[in-house]
């Protein structure tokens, strides 16, 4: 069944009174079930509704809820116990000694029995494929490891929604790539509802919907397909599509699509299908 | 690849002295340490070397690499004595070194200093060589337990410790990286007259700050919206357990406890 | 300024339980004037090769070779402050490096170091802010007001007032959005060819390197994997596959394109325009 998770209503947002909106009053909702990707270039204010989803901030204007309770100072910690949430900075989030005391963190916070925790340490680490660094301390883990870590720290509290705040931003190809594999895994797996938040139009494709930001407000909300059709727009507001829908966009005068491919594979099976009706 | 800094530095192995509760460990090099000060003979001092000798052996480090860490204390050990030597004027004279006459009282004193300080520098830096900083922590944070009546912030100090052990390789590599980006701006940390190579820390200060300061507000937020809400209804991971071992080694420590107070009549 | 390395070796904390080879007998040479890229994965040995390139490391074995500058393995190098004059370093996440009060302080610092005069200094500073995209009338702003875009631009121009004549890039997009790495990187090249730099990215991007470089040395474990033109070494499908390397998503394509269909376009850094535009002719051709 599907039912609204996360509603923002005309949310406007300042960091200070003098400054301009970060926010201009964004509307949208998520459904259980959905992995949303929120885009944006750097300063869109992206970043902002992910840290006003589990009361990291409030709005100005306009209200959140989150699972039908509005996000106020009074909700938070009932808010935080069905948001997890990975940041951008592999380093900055990483609190324990180890990897073990890393994802254990959130649980002793909650005050979880220690059998528990060690159940749940395990299942976690496996879900993200760290299970063998148990006892590696950060500095020795490369930064798609210590993100993957910080998404098992993420999965142990057991939430309804997992927010990825640029959590590849800062990582080199390979880390990337483990980070977006966990994530499908995760989909696969456990249904967990998704948001994630990113400048990179390769790291959409697998979602369910997309919702862009520009200057505050929301651009548009669409399907990765649909998006990667409108390369010249995405252009005005400092966004690139990638490879495949550049050559496709160019295509189209003289192939037909029947809908926007979002891999090669489908690029050059729709060119073969082209190719052989002769 | 941050530091060759050495003293202090954990080593890993699977030894015995590493497997001990850190408790055990600290209140015995503690214990070790005041013991130090009852060596009176050169026997009692024999024993002493002895024991710490072999419990270093027993850590599996090698003991090159563990003298090696003592490197930077070398030299201090050595003034120490020097300064005995030349400085106390007790008992005879035994010779003379261009005009300084050096007493036997002198000579003795000197050495026995000079051996304390040895002994406790090799058996403390033990401590750090067998047993993770995190463990230290928790150590540190159950001994001081009885603490919390008082009203004393034990948790807050723990969480500090382990934080501060978490980010300290962090923050080397950092400045490592930002004294090379100045280095490659020209900036020369090593030569100069002092009054220069205190004006290049600017640089390099200003940059770690700045970044320190970011690094503490992500931190903060990152454990806020993982729950931190501070030390009220936390369970721990982290447990510590006293075992067969460390009664056995308690059982062994005084033995040579006894056996120094024997040594020290003769 | 040419370059070579031969069977250079380097070893982090020698004869300590924490040695690391980072780099095993790297032979290479780079020509003045010539853009080469360095790829490999974290850990492969890039950031310590190019912390060779300005003298901050020195080679445990082996000898490197930079313009006039030598340096030889056990030997203490002379002007070492003239080789970083010489070759300028844009390391990751430059913005890290500013510390001054003004934007114009901070770029004069490392002329300054190198023993520009003022006037010198002065003629630089809207010099390089025009190459940066910066406006002049920020100068005596703090660069901590500024966004991180810009803290990165200026740290730029602050390397590139020391009018290096190699410039060492190390991952200069890391973090920046598309529409920002596009800018940054076009005006590397843009310096490139108009001061006729000699040029060193060093990047995880198979798609920068094949855009911008001519040059290309793959590292892998602190080894030369693979080394040649851009073209060479990037259709090299199976050599990259041992290292975990995907070959750039263009030539994937036009691979597949050629596999499949029969369709044989080669690479010559065309656009994608003009690459679409083959794709059609070679289409409507065959029907």
């Amino acid at each position: 069944m599907q039912e609204n998770q996360i509603v923002f209503k005309n949310v406007s947002f300042r960091y200070q009174e003098d400054q301009p909106w970060v926010l201009k009053n964004v509307s949208f909702s998520i459904q259980s079930d959905e992995w949303v990707a929120i885009l944006g270039h750097n300063g869109s204010g992206k970043s902002t509704i992910a840290k006003l989803m589990n009361g990291l901030l409030f709005p100005d204007q306009g209200e959140i809820f989150v699972h039908g309770i509005e996000v106020t100072p009074e909700t938070i910690w009932d808010v935080r116990a069905k948001v997890g949430m990975v940041f951008q900075n592999p380093d900055n989030q990483f609190v324990g000694t180890t990897v073990r005391d890393d994802v254990a963190f959130g649980l002793e916070n909650r005050g979880v029995d220690r059998l528990v925790m060690i159940k749940r340490i395990k299942e976690s680490l496996e879900a993200v494929s760290m299970e063998d660094y148990l006892l590696h301390e950060p500095h020795r883990l490369s930064g798609g490891q210590k993100q993957r870590v910080a998404i098992a720290g993420v999965l142990a509290i057991q939430p309804d929604l997992i927010i990825l705040d640029e959590a590849t931003a800062m990582l080199d190809p390979r880390g990337r790539k483990e980070i977006i594999s966990t994530v499908n895994n995760l989909r696969v797996e456990t249904r967990v509802n998704l948001v994630t938040i990113t400048h990179d139009l390769n790291e959409i494709v697998d979602a369910d919907r997309v919702i862009v930001m520009n200057e505050g407000e929301v651009w548009i909300e669409t399907s990765p397909r649909e998006l990667f059709a409108k390369e010249t727009e995405l252009r005005t507001i400092g966004l690139d599509v990638p490879f495949v829908a550049k050559v496709t966009n160019r295509l189209k005068d003289t192939v037909e699509f029947s809908e926007q491919p979002l891999r090669q594979k489908e690029l050059i099976d729709t060119l073969w299908t082209f190719h052989s009706q002769t | 690849m941050a530091s060759s800094l050495i003293i202090g530095q954990y080593v890993p192995e699977e030894s015995v002295v590493h497997k001990l509760d850190p408790r055990t460990k600290i209140v015995m090099i503690f214990a070790f340490v005041i013991f130090v000060f009852f060596a009176n003979n050169g026997w009692s001092y024999l024993w002493l070397t002895a024991f710490s000798i072999g419990a270093a052996l027993s850590t599996k480090i090698k003991l090159r690499y563990i003298a090696r860490g003592l490197k930077p204390v070398w030299f201090l050990i050595v003034f120490t004595f020097l300064l005995h030597l030349f400085v106390t004027r007790e008992g005879d004279v035994l010779f003379d070194i261009i005009g300084f006459p050096i007493y036997t009282g002198a000579l003795i004193q000197g050495v026995q200093i000079s051996m304390r300080f040895f002994l406790l520098i090799l058996v403390t830096s033990m401590l750090t060589l067998t047993t993770t900083p995190i463990e230290i922590t928790d150590a540190i944070e159950t001994l001081l337990h009885p603490l919390k009546k008082v009203k004393f912030p034990v948790h807050e100090l723990a969480l500090m410790m382990s934080i501060s052990l978490r980010f300290i390789p962090t923050l080397m590599q950092e400045t490592e990286k930002i004294s090379k980006a100045q280095a490659s701006r020209g900036v020369d940390f090593r030569t100069g007259p002092l009054k220069e190579r205190i004006q290049a820390v600017v640089p390099l200060l200003v940059p770690l700050f700045v970044s320190a300061f970011k690094r503490a507000e992500e931190l903060a937020m990152a454990m806020e919206a993982r729950g931190y809400k501070g030390g009220e209804g936390r369970s721990k991971l982290r447990e510590l357990e006293v075992r067969a071992r460390d009664y056995l080694a308690v059982v062994v420590f005084i033995l040579m406890i006894v056996g120094l107070f024997l040594l020290r009549d003769m | 300024m040419d370059i070579s390395f031969t069977d250079v070796s380097h070893i982090y904390q020698q004869n300590s339980p924490f040695e690391y080879h980072a780099l095993k007998d790297l032979s290479f040479s780079i020509p003045s004037g010539k853009f080469v890229a360095i790829v490999g994965h974290t850990g492969s040995g890039k950031s310590t090769l190019i912390q060779h390139l300005n003298g901050l490391l020195r080679p445990t074995k082996g000898t490197i070779e930079i313009g006039d500058y030598r340096l030889i393995a056990g030997e203490k190098p002379k002007e070492i402050k003239g080789l970083r004059k010489k070759v300028g370093v844009v390391f990751q996440y430059p913005e890290h490096q500013l510390f001054e009060e003004t934007i114009a302080k901070d770029i004069a610092f490392g002329p300054k170091n190198f023993g520009a005069t003022d006037e010198e200094i002065a003629e630089r500073i809207p010099e390089v802010m025009r190459a940066v995209n910066l406006s002049e009338t920020l100068l005596e702003r703090s660069p901590f007001d500024l966004s991180g875009g810009q803290m990165r631009r200026v740290a730029i121009a602050g390397v590139l007032a020391m009018n290096p004549e190699v410039l060492v890039l190390d991952e200069p997009t890391a973090g920046l959005d598309p529409k920002g790495q596009q800018e940054i990187m076009d005006m590397f090249y843009q310096l490139h060819h108009d001061k006729g730099l000699t040029t060193i990215l060093v990047t995880h991007s198979m798609e920068d390197a094949l855009k911008y470089a001519e040059h290309v040395i793959i590292l892998e474990g602190g080894r030369k994997h693979l080394e040649g033109d851009v073209g060479e070494v990037f259709t090299q499908k199976q050599t990259l596959k041992e290292v975990q390397l995907d070959v750039p998503e263009v030539i994937q394509f036009l691979m597949d394109l050629d596999e499949r269909m029969g369709i044989r376009i080669p690479y010559e850094k065309q656009t994608i325009d003009v690459l679409s535009n083959q794709i059609k002719q070679h289409l409507k051709a065959r029907r």
